[in-house]
């Protein structure tokens, strides 16, 4: 038994670390952009368009990756795209946290009138289909990064608000809750203090496959063309672009694909690998 | 009785539910930069043609009058007209309706079909390398999203290996004899396999799609269930008299192992028909999401919020339907 759970607990371990890896060399690639770029991201060269990727035939020195029908680096648009990704990643991640767990925890620690508003609300929220709320909010306040992020918090709260209140609702009712408010602590004390870092662990696993989902959302708004400046390079730009001349020039839609793929898979894996870890039986 | 009052205490927060959704819609295209009227008149309008249709269409008056007036021909089936096309915006929407339940209904048989494979291969084969692969597959099918399942699979069966078309929803040069928009269906009842199976590899890809998240879902949820039930008496029962593993797991643990899967998912089809939206527009498949975007790129804001309410109408009545199947088929509340 002990060897099996050794077993388990080697195969998280290489998932992690995989995930953790491709992750901080995205990170790397996002801020280093402009320096190891091989190409200029946004130079046009009609007669180098469609340049196939360095190992088939009829390729041009430098351009690794081909090239797009606009005679674009492939390579260097994947790298610059990944600054997008990642600051969507980050900071929309982060903030839909921030707000979605603030509102769970309220409505799952203080029940009564708080948690029929935030629960009316998470249930309105949910009857919305997610991607066509978040085209119509971009519709509403304009493309940009900015506009991005916050159609994101606002959509996606509503992911942690639901299942924070739970957990909350659960830790909640257990004995050491009572028994700190026995020994005098306020309501909002015992809620920070005693509920809080109980619930963090579920909140770091909800955030992590967050960062995946805002990736995603984010192609699917450049996808529909509605994202940042068509001029800067997105990977849901990009996949647009290939899917449209895919019969011609496939490896315009397959690289940033990989990336994206890869991309979404880590989040995920990492948020996956870190609920087992922070799991007592596993541990 | 008290079964009758969960049913109404439902019903009346599912109709909360559907005026959130409605105020909230309205509120939030009224602020759309753009002015929709402008962009239907020719370039050379002039500033009363401009007022005469703003006046037309109501956009005059203040939002609040404008919710009424929406509202109240709501409730009388009146969803207003689609500025874009100028039809009613009820004939456009049910006209694209039977296109997407279509879809979502293929997707969620495929995804029934596979995840519940999965599941009582993965039990019947527990303990093995086979199982381990199973569960690699399935939480890599769970963590990647439908949009990017559909452009693997537009890779795949599109170019790579052309043996499925990845846009449109039937070959355009053929001529349709169809009264109704369920093409699926009224091919089968017209008997014509020609027809149904051009319709078939047109929907495949998108279905599939999204039916791979959620057939790890059904997976996942379906096998944990199916070992909780492996381990009852009346399972054992049945071995000690003779039948095969297999008759074992499909004949006498799987009905009991249904019922917890079923709740979720019911909850996870109103995610695969969210998702119609991106894939209908991935494969250009003329459904009501394709049409859903078209409407915010072209301003068309009575279209707009006609589907989205439609939307919401259809995830909230999955819900419903879920819920009270649920309760019928459990017989602790059943006699609660």
């Amino acid at each position: 038994m002990a060897d099996g759970r050794g077993q388990v607990r080697r195969r998280l371990g290489l998932r992690l670390w995989l995930s953790a890896g491709w992750l901080t060399l995205l990170l790397l690639a996002a801020v280093l952009a402009p320096w190891i770029s091989p190409k200029d991201p946004l130079a046009q060269d009609l007669f180098l368009a469609r340049l196939p990727p360095f190992w088939m035939d009829g390729t041009e020195p430098g351009y690794w990756l081909g090239t797009d029908s606009l005679g674009r680096d492939v390579l260097s648009r994947i790298l610059h795209g990944a600054r997008v990704a990642m600051t969507v990643a980050l900071v929309a991640g982060t903030l839909t946290c921030v707000i979605g767990a603030t509102l769970g925890l309220l409505a799952g620690f203080l029940r009564g009138w708080v948690d029929m508003v935030i629960s009316r609300l998470t249930d309105i929220w949910m009857a919305f289909p997610p991607v066509l709320f978040s085209i119509l909010l971009i519709a509403v306040i304009g493309p940009g990064l900015g506009a991005i992020i916050l159609a994101i918090v606002v959509i996606d709260w509503t992911r942690f608000a639901r299942v924070v209140r739970a957990e909350a609702m659960a830790q909640g009712a257990m004995d050491y809750v009572a028994s700190a408010q026995v020994a005098g602590r306020g309501r909002t004390g015992t809620m920070l203090v005693e509920v809080l870092p109980n619930v963090l662990p579920l909140i770091v696993v909800l955030l992590t496959l967050e960062m995946g989902i805002a990736v995603i959302v984010e192609a699917i708004l450049s996808f529909v063309n509605l994202s940042i400046s068509t001029d800067d390079p997105t990977w849901g730009g990009m996949i647009a672009e290939g899917r449209t001349s895919v019969h011609q020039a496939w490896w315009v839609l397959v690289f940033p694909l990989i990336t994206l793929f890869l991309t979404v898979l880590s989040f995920s894996q990492l948020g996956e690998g870190l609920k087992d870890r922070f799991d007592p039986v596993l541990r | 009785m008290q079964l009758f009052r969960a049913v109404i205490l439902r019903l009346l927060t599912t109709a909360v539910t559907l005026s959130g959704v409605a105020v909230i819609v309205f509120v939030v295209i009224r602020v759309v930069p753009g002015n929709p009227i402008a962009m239907m008149l020719p370039p050379g309008a002039t500033d009363e043609d401009v007022a005469r249709l703003t006046a037309l269409y109501g956009l005059d008056k203040s939002i609040f009058r404008q919710f009424l007036i929406w509202a109240g021909g709501v409730l009388q089936g009146d969803f207003g007209t689609s500025i874009t096309t100028r039809q009613p915006v009820l004939g456009l929407v049910l006209g694209r309706l039977p296109a997407t339940l279509e879809l979502s209904v293929m997707a969620l048989v495929i995804a029934t079909v596979i995840g519940g494979f999965a599941a009582v291969t993965g039990t019947r084969l527990r303990g093995t390398r086979s199982e381990a692969a199973i569960d690699v597959a399935n939480g890599m099918a769970l963590s990647v999203p439908d949009f990017l399942w559909g452009l693997v699979l537009i890779l795949l069966f599109g170019v790579l290996w052309p043996v499925f078309h990845i846009s449109g929803r039937v070959t355009p040069s053929i001529d349709l004899p169809f009264t109704t928009n369920f093409y699926l269906i009224e091919s089968l009842v017209r008997l014509r396999p020609d027809l149904w199976w051009d319709i078939v590899s047109h929907m495949l890809l998108p279905a599939l799609a999204l039916a791979i998240p959620l057939a790890a879902i059904i997976g996942q949820v379906l096998k944990q269930s199916l070992k909780e039930t492996m381990h009852l008496d009346y399972v054992t029962l049945s071995r000690t008299k003779g039948y095969s593993e297999t008759h074992v797991i499909t004949r006498e643990a799987l009905p009991n192992a249904v019922l917890p899967a079923l709740t979720l998912v019911g909850v996870q089809f109103t995610f695969l028909i969210g998702g119609t939206v991106i894939i209908e527009r991935l494969f250009s498949y003329e459904g009501l999401g394709n049409m859903a975007i078209d409407a915010v790129i072209n301003r068309d804001l009575p279209l707009i919020q006609g589907i989205v309410i439609l939307f919401a109408v259809i995830f909230t009545g999955v819900n419903l339907i879920v819920d009270l199947a649920c309760a019928a088929l459990n017989p602790r509340l059943r006699h609660g």
